[in-house]
């Protein structure tokens, strides 16, 4: 029998992954990305959805290379592992839904996990906040992983299905960022004009993305594994960005101390910051991972993944076309009512397909 | 037997949790390596030996209790 490895051989490429990410994070930052967000699926996304025209918030538009880098670097690595495959067909609609409100939820406290624990890092305790939420959230979808929750299987599908979105995000990013096409909005002033140099991002998003397609790096999968497999491989990756993130920001000077107020892109109200990552989290899990998982599945050929990378940036759309997206004052009241309804949908979901699932399994 | 092929991770880890409740030998059919993995590192964390035979598209894991 081969000799079980030890706990660091299995889980070194996590926790290398976690400090790049966290490094990744810093460099960005300082390259010009905005306070405290050098590395966030779901603020990037809403900058892309605004550079598509998708919403008017002249603050928030700026075609993001990191995205597209994670995706292609995904991409590369799973077809230089022979692990592409295009696959798809469980429930994409409801994909497509849970993305919207994963995205609603995230612009509530004004980040996805990833920045999350980049805002923790830097001294945020608003952060803080939004991780007990996130952590209840996922603990809520765990409880129905355990009673047979699944959005049930996928399919095989063509390599093509699966190469569509990778490659239209690359296009759409090669027409943007030549200039060939004139039509993507970019900020002039506000979070979305600041960036770091496109060819500094875009490597850092293929270095990020490839190691997350090795490692299967996820931020709700963390917790999720250790409450129900007690593996805490996931979880180590979790802390090694906060660590890696607030040594750096020490080291560069930048770490002013842990408080709630004024900090980069954030806004105060706890309740509110608990419950938008609440929903993140639960959502997360009945999606079967965070956004920055989504995108690396959307690059190894899962259309599932692909569809619910759609809804988080139609989720964006909605958010500034409607007022949903909190600001540094703080929530919106429109905001607030998404995410209740975010917490009915997510609830309806979680009920009808763990337990409507076994009953049809029981008479068939 | 465990189909499960078509899930993503996590929920071939609980199928399989869920049927090593009460067997000490068990086949479990999944379509991709992270699935491969998970599964592999939870039977192995729990006493089991897994031998990981690749079956076309997808893989057949034999896992075994000593």
């Amino acid at each position: 029998m081969e000799k079980k490895k030890s706990w660091l051989g299995r889980n070194w490429l996590l926790l290398v992954t976690g400090v790049v990410i966290g490094i990744a994070a810093l460099v960005l930052g300082k390259l010009g990305n905005p306070g405290n967000m050098g590395f966030c699926i779901a603020c990037f996304l809403r900058d892309i959805a605004g550079s598509l025209g998708l919403h008017s918030a002249s603050a928030v538009q700026y075609f993001r290379p990191e995205i597209v880098g994670i995706v292609i670097g995904s991409m590369i690595m799973a077809l230089a592992t022979r692990e592409f495959k295009g696959k798809g067909g469980s429930s994409p609609v409801i994909r497509f839904g849970l993305g919207a409100f994963v995205m609603i939820g995230a612009l509530m406290f004004l980040g996805c996990p990833l920045r999350m624990v980049i805002r923790i890092g830097g001294g945020d305790l608003n952060a803080i906040v939004g991780l007990v939420g996130f952590i209840v959230g996922i603990l809520v979808g765990v409880l129905f992983l355990k009673k047979g929750f699944s959005l049930r299987r996928a399919y095989p599908q063509s390599k093509a299905e699966g190469a569509a979105f990778p490659l239209a995000m690359l296009v759409l990013f090669v027409l943007c960022a030549t200039g060939i096409c004139g039509l993507f909005r970019a900020s002039v002033d506000g979070p979305g004009s600041k960036y770091a140099p496109v060819i500094a991002s875009l490597i850092a998003g293929l270095v990020v993305g490839a190691l997350a397609q090795r490692s299967r790096l996820c931020m709700a999968g963390g917790l999720r594994d250790a409450v129900l497999f007690r593996d805490f491989g996931l979880i180590a990756a979790f802390g090694a960005i906060i660590i890696t993130v607030l040594l750096g920001n020490v080291i560069l000077g930048s770490f002013k101390g842990f408080s709630f107020a004024d900090q980069p892109v954030a806004h105060t109200d706890g309740l509110w910051n608990f419950l938008g990552m609440a929903l993140v989290g639960w959502c997360s899990i009945l999606l079967g991972g965070c956004p920055l998982r989504q995108l690396v599945l959307a690059g190894e050929g899962n259309s599932d993944s692909a569809i619910t990378v759609l809804g988080m940036i139609a989720g964006a759309a909605f958010c500034h076309n409607f007022g949903l997206a909190s600001s540094a004052k703080g929530p919106t009241e429109n905001g607030k009512i998404a995410v209740l309804v975010g917490f009915g949908v997510a609830l309806a979901v979680s009920l009808i397909f763990t337990f409507v699932r076994k009953k049809e399994k029981a008479d068939g | 037997m465990v189909d499960a092929r078509g899930y993503s991770c996590p929920v071939p880890v609980i199928m399989v949790q869920k049927a090593a409740k009460n067997n000490n030998e068990l086949t479990v059919m999944v379509d991709n390596r992270c699935a491969v993995d998970n599964v592999t590192r939870f039977a192995e964390n729990n006493g089991f030996s897994v031998t990981v035979t690749p079956e076309g598209d997808d893989f057949r894991l034999e896992l075994k209790k000593d």
